[in-house]
């Protein structure tokens, strides 16, 4: 954990030169009662970077992307998600990230059809919204189950479908929680091009793959369980030992 | 009105498919007008009473429909879902009322005539008692989307809803039962005075649904 440390230090979290970040945190904070969950966690990451999360369980991984989400609020400190002052201008956000979290936000007693139609609807995509779907459906080989109820899909397929609904109304700034969490490698496969890197899509990405996340990632912000920040900088600058140490020792 | 829209077609699809609540709000007021028949051993019954009847069986059968309004965004996420769409919340609280309404709507159509079957003589106050349950449906709306949304996150929303929501729904109560009191006298409807009572409702709906306008927003965040 000293090696941590030392690295930390070498690469503080400073402000980078570009003009206008995607994301820009400032001494964030987010308590829940008495308890932190984040710790003064500070940083900014460029548009069109990926941003790879890691930390053991309880580090506050989750969290941290519900307040980009704009789903939850900073108990203290600065969030600028998309030049948008957080959570006052949460609203300007709202449309422009795309979330997929641990639960699909789809509706058990909805198709899956349904489900994206509905989506589509509340992001103001009423008229293209019927051949978006349809070709997300399509790249994720759901097209012949999207007129099943959600209800009565496996967790693979609900998240094939929470993917589509992720990158629906196509995100500028992309939130995934583990991602793919139920996905076989060749769903995993399949849903890689519409949450994978692309030009413009800037992306902050929660997961366990370490050596993954160090490979496609710009940044690394890595916490420490209960909230501390251990290391937030290039991924360059983290190797994969320094990484695994944070969860607590090497495997 | 894209998202109001939406969300209220939503909620009418699931209720189609899975009928959760109306059959439910149905069966529960057919049930306790067989147990006021017997209970109170009358065919027949007029004003008060015979208000008072009406409409606490629609009042709890509306607050069956109430504890369920959101159980779908709680447990689906449906919450996270509308906030993460660049939608005003008060499309949520639209549809939502609006749904509840259509709920209360088809209970009444269907309990309204079970009423009269098993209570009145005379039917020839029903078509204007139905105004009055709608301004009183309108009042039950918006309260009741208000207290539903502040509870669904609670663990104990079960009980939360009808201690909070039965003492704000005093008001429409006693509007209610002060119009349906005269439409439902024995030997005939009568009008005088009813207005006073119609504009209570009026007001009650009126001043919640500005405040469920105003505050609804701030409900929904963090």
């Amino acid at each position: 954990m000293a090696e941590i440390a030392a690295v930390q230090r070498e690469s503080p979290p400073a402000p980078s030169p570009s003009p206008s970040p995607a994301i820009a945190l400032h001494g964030l904070w987010r308590e829940f009662g008495d308890r932190a969950v984040l710790r003064d966690v500070t940083l900014e990451l460029r548009e069109g970077e990926t941003l790879a999360v890691l930390g053991p369980n309880g580090a506050g991984k989750t969290t941290l992307l519900r307040v980009l989400a704009t789903l939850l609020r900073s108990t203290a400190g600065e969030v600028s998600v998309l030049g948008c002052a957080l959570p006052r201008e949460a609203w300007k956000a709202r449309g422009r990230i795309g979330y997929l979290g641990h639960e699909p936000l789809l509706y058990r007693d909805l198709t899956g059809a349904e489900n994206l139609r509905f989506q589509a609807r509340l992001h103001g995509l009423e008229g293209e919204a019927a051949e978006r779907s349809a070709e997300l459906l399509d790249r994720v080989r759901m097209s012949r189950r999207a007129g099943e109820l959600v209800g009565n899909l496996s967790a693979g397929m609900i998240q094939r479908l929470a993917v589509c609904r992720a990158v629906l109304h196509e995100p500028e700034l992309l939130l995934l929680d583990e991602p793919r969490s139920h996905l076989d490698p060749e769903a995993a496969a399949m849903v890689e091009p519409l949450i994978g890197p692309a030009p413009r899509l800037t992306r902050v990405l929660v997961t366990h793959e370490i050596d993954a996340a160090l490979a496609e990632s710009d940044r690394v912000l890595a916490l420490r369980a209960g909230g501390a920040v251990a290391y937030a900088g290039p991924a360059s600058g983290l190797s994969t030992g320094d990484a695994r140490a944070i969860y607590g020792g090497a495997p | 009105m894209t998202a109001f829209k939406a969300i209220l077609f939503k909620d009418l699809r699931v209720e189609l498919r899975t009928m959760q609540s109306v059959p439910a709000m149905v069966l529960f007021a057919v049930t306790t007008f067989v147990l006021f028949r017997f209970g109170l051993d009358r065919s027949a019954l007029s004003g008060s009473l015979a208000a008072g009847v009406l409409l606490a069986t629609v009042l709890f059968a509306a607050i069956l429909a109430i504890n369920r309004l959101f159980v779908a965004e709680r447990d689906e996420g449906g919450f996270d879902a509308i906030r993460l769409a660049p939608v005003d919340g008060t499309a949520l609280l639209a549809a939502k009322a609006v749904a509840l309404v259509a709920y209360l709507l088809v209970l009444e159509a269907i309990a309204l005539p079970v009423f009269a079957i098993f209570f009145l003589d005379s039917w020839t106050g029903l078509a204007p008692l139905a105004g009055v349950l709608l301004l009183a449906d309108l009042g039950l709306a918006a309260t009741g989307v208000l207290v539903s949304s502040i509870a669904a996150n609670s663990r104990a929303r079960d009980l939360l809803v009808p201690l909070v929501l039965l003492p704000l729904l005093v008001p429409v109560m006693i509007g209610a039962a002060g119009a349906a009191e005269r439409l439902l006298a024995a030997g005939g409807p009568s009008y005088d005075g009813i207005g006073k009572w119609l504009a209570i409702l009026a007001l009650y709906d009126v001043t919640f649904l500005l405040v469920g306008y105003a505050v609804y927003d701030f409900l929904l965040e963090d």
